[in-house]
């Protein structure tokens, strides 16, 4: 009997434990995902690939416009690239104020913006995330790779393309985090994801990769304006370049800090000049009308022959609250009747300083019957005034401050975007005006290789477009000097996400020497310490990354 | 095919009884039998000694006994919680003997549930409370969990709102988790539930008639609980459901017929507040706004709701077939309109023997429909506090279903953007309802050795399965559908019509053995388990086609649809568990027990956990200097330590990187395409569960035999592995946040439980019980890498603005810490507008200025219940109390302040009174984390007080009859300001007060009739 029960339970227990042990292997798959293996097999499933690593530009997670977030800790909707980029752009400058009073967005304005703050939390991890993105499809993506999947011919080629491109996404988002942030972590495909703990890198070492990756790409690139639309060419290659070399003395400088001057690096106008007049070369143009650059249908009323690159967005398509859907509901509250904005509702947050609609001529109405420029000489200035008032005397109320009609979902023709809640309008990153811009600045600070005379014409055709084809808004030659370069990016360029590095290239962001309303939170503006030239590390990645060092000041 | 495999396998087991029936002669004996109080005692068994002959008592307490030899017979009763009766007669002709029966000394000889088996309770040297039918909460029941709510010193039970089979938190001695499940394991007839949710329901226990529950037992510790392994955490709740009694059917039948009512609204401004606030500080503007209605939005919500329950059960032996079924049908209206609840119970139970005794078979099964509707109860909530009380219900035109909105003419849709929408609307422009059907059944066969009866068999096959489905249409006129989508021709489209189902399917193989000896010689009792157990858990989720109001379907769910019809998430527990009892002299106990879990939702490699406790027990009363006290009658003490597991909120593959495919509205353009992305998803391949170690001291005692008795526990739980969202090194993975293992925390406590007869005479009792806990919890570590700077991580999302947190989890705090501005206050008392305390003095505020302070978690709470009988009257109540928790009053702060009521958007919304009182305008940036919006949140709420009557026989001989009366939510003392103090917590959130559906106060009068 006693030997019976000990067979059973020896019996039962080496069943119970090879039972046991099948189920240490097993592995379960869920049947709505896929493992990278799939997704990099076939040529179809690896541009869905790309489509991610493009798309996280436009996007905010898996789910539009909102669900499935690629960022945590974080409101979704402020985790979209160019709303954070925006915020950090143009927030602390004199091109916009914001009601809203959201965590760590008033700080923006008050200059006083800490180590914690989610927003430049939301655009370290945004920038880094897509780097992270791009370095797994370089390594999902190896020629090795490609072999074993069977991926050949014209496939294989396009996939080259592909790999290119990606590079040079991760390329802007260094230079985003060189601007911004200066000394972020650095990792590239040559560590896979997640086998390290990613070092720190200075903003000298970042520039130099910058400029030696967009180097290293140019030849990999398909030919300007060649690609789809929506995909990055040797143009937008050039085009960061020149702007990276335009603003290399800040950033291979020493940053003023504290009441420390800082330093400048040594200059690279002569380089600024070579790439801005490549891609001006290029076949670019200008659209004959400015109302229409930053409509629903930017992708064919002829904005598309002006745009270098753009972010793509699609009301439909692609949905999420941040980019050009923020821009085309962020500005509108007060009076402005949403239906001309294409949209169900504004959400009354951001409006601009005088500071800015003095740059402009003073415009014959100031009513709803001239839409968008108050039939002002110059077109740029698109603003609103019905309701508004020119002083601002509270941050939070929307009607202080003047309103901006420059984005708006409806096309050229007036007809609504195709979705009331989120806009078609695409938003460039680099457009030709930019390119005669930087021509011009870098031939008056003493860049070689270009000259004043045709600055000139670059700045007159800026100019001439402007005043809607009509010669009287010219310069002269005399007139073209290094301050009006930098009203003419604000009456060019405004609320594109210039400002702040304009302001601090010409040392007037953190100054007492340029004030406007709300500089530095007080109403008649003050200066601020120098360290807020650069961002803070947050201290969210300092807690997970003992490489990292915080910027001085903070 | 189940329901026909039943029958099929009832009829077999009525043919094998037949066969093996008796026949026998002569005599019958027949009697009565009462309890100590001279009142019957039904149920109890009754046998003659050295037969199988027995038969049950019935309502009255009578039995009868047919065909006994004739002779000298011994007749046995038996009943739990009562003495062994034995009376010796001489059988010839028809004899009547009647029994009065002693209770045990607090049934110290009781059989407790426990898992994996029984025990007695004078032998238990876990932390563990079982609550039996005879203790439930009077009073009417019509959820499992109102059944012990407030009964157990530890145990925590609140409904998470008012609407009806909204979701319960239970948490036992404050839950040992931050981010992953504080739910406590709750296994019925010997299967563990899954914790996950079924679609169309959203209590689970909700899907069990509380009638049909025989009993609860609360494992709390983890001395107990740990063989349940890493399930265990959070504790284990037991509950097994009623059997057949033996004898003649006895038949149960109960009716209640209820009204529920709302206690209390939430503050709003009345329409005269609100004209004289707006036209005292809006401009001409603001003013134009007004209307001349006078609207109480609240009103126009709520209703008082009439609900009945109706319960039948049969009860009895065929044969030798002990059977029990019932069935019961709930309809319970919401007090918030158009919510109900309709529930259709039946359950059978089966447990017949076979072999005198040797082959024990229960067979069980609970099926259950609940039909329900719900509300968008959020949105109606917060919108009827918000709209303007100045504007009508309707608007006399037929635009947005004739619902009075408010209108922006310059806007596409005619809706003004982000203002308020008439929550009447929403209410009735919104048809959501489901149709849940679940089954648990389960048969189980313990087989007692023939030729070594201390050994046990035991094997249990279980299916738990559920199917839950539902739809939601919201018709093209509703406001809450505009500004609409676009359609596939681009045309924008309003209106939806989805449909939802979940399939949710939980298999169980246990087999185990079971040794029990008694060693008479060297006094020694052991007893031994060893066990394997296989669990395999699924849920499918189905994907269906969305339509617009004109019938086209939603793009989005086309291209849904298309990637794929269903999802399928499934993960398997394999486990083998063993446990040692020792008992010298019934003095000196000790228990060992372990069990090893591997479970797939872990790497391989990673999956095996193993749980092990050991406790020690010394019967102090058996002493020789405690034998024969007669004061202090019961005296045990218990040392108790163990480790348990929590894998809950670790989803079922997320070691896996794998990538997932974006939706249509998230895709990228190239060209003139759209393309879907493909992202892959965060790594954190080293992901386990948490894991828990608890000691535990206890003394258990009584006096006075017993007319005074209870526990006192002393506790410390560690909880190491927090599940926790890390930040990861920016650059290092594919997501910045991920859940991870990480920090520790602590909790310590006491718990006592006391249970008093203040009166125990024939024709008065009274029983008084009390338990209270007190807890205190500590995180002790939250650093992602060693060395690293320890974080603070913010949560508490509120509403008012974007991305704002009212607490903070810290190293040193308690979890549910409130981090907020420091209010200042001017010498009138009130509040100063966007005033706070720069308490590091730098002249600026900002985070750095943040204090935390007070914890959304009760320090201390007590249980109250009191049970009086006079004759045939019965009164009672059973009352609860948490001190020391606090309510962050988002009402107050998001709606209570000038900006919400003379809105920017250029609209009046309506809100707190709260306004006139402080003022405030929420212009500043920092408002709503101020302080002043913190409220101390204790409070003592009557839950229920009943008064019945039982007119006893009402037919000649039989027929029991008893009325009630009840109410629920009787009253509740506090100085919270909200509607309600008693705040659920969700997720790790717990403490903010935003829009909460009311619970109800309901009166109900009952009716129950056994014959």
């Amino acid at each position: 009997m006693k030997r019976n029960l000990i067979t059973t339970l020896l019996i039962s227990g080496l069943l119970v434990g090879s039972l046991t042990s099948c189920k240490k292997k097993l592995i379960l798959t869920p049947n709505y995902e896929v493992t990278s293996e799939q997704v990099y097999s076939s040529p179809a499933t690896i541009k869905e690939a790309l489509a991610k690593v493009y798309g996280s530009f436009a996007l905010t997670g898996n789910e539009g416009p909102a669900g499935s977030p690629d960022i945590d800790g974080i409101d979704e909707g402020t985790s979209d690239f160019f709303r954070l980029f925006w915020y950090a752009e143009e927030l602390p400058t004199d091109e916009a104020v914001i009601a809203w009073g959201d965590p760590g967005v008033p700080d923006f304005h008050n200059m006083n913006w800490s180590s914690s703050n989610v927003n430049l939390l939301g655009l370290y991890d945004r920038s880094l995330y897509q780097i992270t993105l791009v370095n797994e499809f370089l390594i999902q993506t190896t020629d090795a790779e490609l072999a074993k999947n069977g991926i050949t011919g014209n496939d294989l080629t396009n996939v080259h393309y592909y790999r290119a491109e990606a590079r040079f996404l991760r390329a802007y988002q260094y230079w985003v985090l060189m601007d911004l942030f200066a000394t972020p972590p650095f990792v590239t495909d040559a560590t896979p994801v997640g086998s390290i703990t990613p070092p720190q890198t200075t903003r000298l070492a970042l520039f130099n990769y910058v400029e030696s990756e967009l180097k290293a790409i140019d030849p990999l690139l398909v030919a300007p304006q060649k690609n789809e639309y929506g995909r990055a060419d040797e143009a937008a290659d050039w085009a960061l370049l020149a702007r990276l070399y335009l603003n290399a003395q800040v950033y291979t400088g020493t940053p003023a800090s504290g009441s420390g001057a800082g330093t400048l690096g040594a200059s690279r106008f002569t380089d600024a000049i070579t790439y801005a007049t490549k891609v001006i070369n290029a076949g670019y143009s200008l659209n004959s009308s400015y109302d229409n650059l930053f409509l629903a249908d930017n992708n064919t009323n002829g904005a598309q022959n002006e745009n270098i690159f753009v972010i793509d967005y699609d009301g439909n398509n692609t949905q999420g609250y941040g980019g050009t859907t923020f821009m085309t509901h962020a500005a509108v509250g007060g009076s402005m009747p949403s239906s001309s904005y294409g949209i169900s509702g504004g959400w009354a947050g951001i409006r601009t300083t005088s500071s800015i609609t003095s740059l402009f001529p003073t415009p014959p109405t100031q009513n709803t019957t001239n839409f968008p420029d108050n039939n002002n000489v110059d077109t740029r200035a698109e603003f609103w005034y019905d309701g508004q008032s020119t002083t601002i005397s509270s941050i939070t109320s929307f009607t202080d401050g003047i309103a901006v009609n420059k984005w708006r979902d409806v096309t050229s023709t007036g007809a609504q975007g195709t979705n009331p809640s989120f806009s078609d309008v695409d938003e460039p990153l680099f457009r030709l005006p930019e390119m005669y811009l930087i021509y011009a600045e870098s031939v008056i600070r003493g860049g070689t290789g270009g000259d004043l005379g045709t600055a000139l014409t670059y700045i007159n055709k800026l100019r001439d477009r402007a005043y809607n084809g009509s010669t009287t808004g010219e310069i002269t030659q005399t007139q073209l000097t290094q301050s009006f370069i930098l009203d003419e990016r604000a009456r060019e360029l405004y609320w594109e996400g210039f400002r702040r590095t304009d302001l601090i290239r010409y040392g007037e962001f953190t100054s007492a020497s340029y004030l406007w309303p709300f500089k530095g939170g007080a109403k008649n503006g003050t200066g601020v310490d120098n360290h807020y030239n650069i961002y803070p590390i947050p201290d969210q990645d300092r807690a997970a990354n003992p490489n990292l060092k915080q910027n001085p000041g903070y | 095919m189940k329901k026909t495999y039943l029958i099929k396998y009832v009829f077999l087991l009525f043919f094998a009884l037949s066969a093996a029936t008796a026949f026998a002669q002569t005599s019958t004996i027949s009697g009565k039998v009462v309890d100590e109080a001279n009142q019957p005692l039904p149920g109890a068994t009754v046998s003659v000694k050295g037969t199988q002959k027995s038969t049950g008592t019935d309502a009255n307490g009578n039995f009868r006994l047919t065909g006994v030899s004739n002779g000298t017979v011994t007749i046995q009763i038996t009943f739990v919680g009562y003495q062994l009766n034995e009376k010796t007669v001489t059988v010839s002709g028809n004899v009547t003997v009647n029994f009065g029966m002693v209770p045990n000394s607090k049934d110290l000889n009781e059989v407790v549930v426990i898992g994996y088996g029984t025990q007695k309770k004078k032998d238990l040297t876990g932390s563990i409370t079982n609550v039996t039918e005879k203790d439930f909460n009077q009073g009417v029941v019509t959820s499992p969990e109102q059944l012990i709510q407030g009964k157990v010193a530890g145990l925590n039970i609140s409904t998470n709102s008012g609407a009806p089979g909204a979701p319960i938190t239970m948490t036992i001695r404050g839950g040992a988790s931050v981010n992953g499940s504080n739910a406590p394991l709750i296994v019925i007839d010997g299967t563990p539930l899954s914790n996950d949710g079924i679609s169309g329901v959203e209590n689970p226990l909700d899907m069990i008639n509380p009638n049909d529950i025989a009993s609860f037992t609360i494992l709390k510790d983890a001395s107990a609980a740990a063989i349940y392994g890493n399930r265990a955490s959070n504790g284990v709740i037991i509950i097994t459901t009623k059997k057949g009694q033996a004898g003649a059917p006895k038949i149960n039948f109960s009716t209640q017929v209820s009204l529920a009512t709302l206690p209390k609204q939430a503050p709003v401004l009345s329409p005269s507040q609100f004209r004289d606030y707006v036209n005292a500080n809006g401009d001409s503007t603001d003013r134009a706004l007004l209307g001349n209605a006078n609207t109480n939005w609240q009103d126009e919500i709520y209703q008082r709701a009439y609900s009945t329950n109706d319960n039948l059960s049969i009860s009895g032996t065929a044969g030798h077939l002990p059977y029990r079924v019932s069935v019961g049908y709930d309809n319970q209206n919401g007090v918030l309109k158009t919510t109900y609840l309709q529930r259709y119970t039946t359950g059978i139970n089966l447990s017949p023997s076979f072999f005198t005794d040797h082959l024990k078979i229960n067979l069980s099964f609970l099926g259950t429909q609940v039909k329900q509707r719900f509300a968008n109860e959020g949105g109606v909530i917060s919108d009827a506090v918000d709209f303007n009380p100045t504007l009508p219900v309707y608007s006399g035109n037929s635009a947005f279903g004739g619902y009075t909105e408010l209108l922006d003419p310059s806007a596409a849709d005619g809706l003004k953007a982000l203002a308020p929408l008439n929550p009447v609307g929403m209410l009735y422009e919104n048809d959501n309802r489901s149709t849940v059907y679940r089954a648990i059944s389960s048969l189980n066969m313990d087989y007692k050795f023939h030729f070594f009866p201390d050994l046990h068999a035991y094997v249990n096959f279980s299916y738990d399965g559920s199917n839950g489905q539902g739809f939601d249409i919201i018709p093209g006129t509703a406001a809450s559908s505009y500004p609409g989508t676009p359609d596939a021709a681009g045309v924008t489209q309003t209106g939806s019509s989805s449909k939802y189902k979940t399939v949710v399917g939980n298999s169980l193989f246990e087999g185990n053995f079971n040794y029990n000896h008694d060693f008479t010689a060297i006094k020694s009792t052991v007893t031994a388990l060893i066990g394997y157990s296989s669990q395999v858990f699924s849920t499918t989720a189905y994907n269906y086609l969305s339509y617009f109001s004109n019938g086209e379907p939603y793009p989005a769910s086309v291209v849904a649809l298309a990637q794929y019809p269903y999802s399928t998430n499934q993960y398997d527990l394999t486990s083998v568990y063993g446990r040692l009892n020792y008992a010298y002299d019934d003095k000196y106990l000790l228990q060992a027990s372990l069990r090893s879990d591997v479970s797939t939702k872990f790497a391989p490699g990673i999956r095996t956990g193993n749980f092990p406790s050991v406790a020690a027990g010394w019967v102090i009363s058996r002493e020789d200097f405690l034998k024969g006290n007669t004061v202090l009658t019961n005296l045990k003490l218990r040392l108790e330590y163990g480790v348990t597991g929590n894998q809950d909120g670790i989803q079922d593959y997320d070691y896996l990187s794998d990538y997932s495919l974006s939706n249509s509205a998230a895709k990228y353009q190239f060209g003139n395409s759209f393309y879907q992305g493909y992202r892959p998803g965060g790594l954190y391949p080293g992901r386990t569960w948490e894991q828990t170690a608890t000691a535990n001291a206890g003394l258990d005692f009584g006096f006075l035999n017993d007319k005074i008795s209870g526990t006192l526990d002393v506790y410390s739980r560690k909880t190491s592995n927090l599940l926790f969202p890390i930040p990861q090194a920016a650059g290092a993975n594919f997501t910045n946040v991920i859940t991870g293992n990480v920090g520790n925390m602590q909790d310590r406590g006491v718990e006592l439980n006391l249970t008093g007869k203040a009166i125990d005479s024939k024709d008065i009792t009274w029983t008084i019980g009390l338990n209270g806990t007190l807890n205190r919890n500590k995180i002790t570590n939250l650093a992602a890498i060693p060395g690293a700077n320890e974080s603070i991580i913010p949560t508490g999302g509120i509403s008012g603005g974007t991305g704002n947190n009212a607490q903070v989890l810290e190293v040193g705090l308690a979890k549910g810490t409130f981090y907020l501005y420091q209010q200042v206050y001017g010498t009138n008392g009130k509040p100063l507008d966007g005033v706070f305390v720069d308490q590091n003095g730098d002249g600026q505020i900002n985070n750095q200025d943040l204090v935390a302070e007070h914890n959304s978690e009760p320090q201390e709470y007590f249980g109250l219940n009191s049970e009086f009988r006079y004759k045939q009257w019965n009164i009672g109540f059973s009352a609860r109390a948490e001190l020391g928790n606090y309510v962050y009053n988002n009402v107050a702060s998001a709606t209570g302040i000038e900006r919400n009521i003379i809105n920017p958007l250029g609209i009046l919304n309506n809100g707190s009174t709260d306004v006139l009182t402080s003022g405030l305008t929420g212009n500043g940036s920092l408002d709503l984390l101020s302080d002043y919006y913190l409220q101390n949140a204790s409070f003592f709420r009557m839950d229920d007080a009943h008064l019945g009557y039982n007119f006893g026989k009402v037919f000649k001989h039989t027929g029991d009859l008893k009325i009630s009366g009840d109410v629920q939510n009787v009253f509740i003392i506090t100085d919270y300001k909200g509607v309600d103090p008693e705040i659920p917590t969700n997720g790790a959130v717990g403490g903010i007060d935003n829009n909460f559906y009311p619970r109800p106060r309901t009166f109900v009068v009952g009716l129950n009739l056994s014959l």
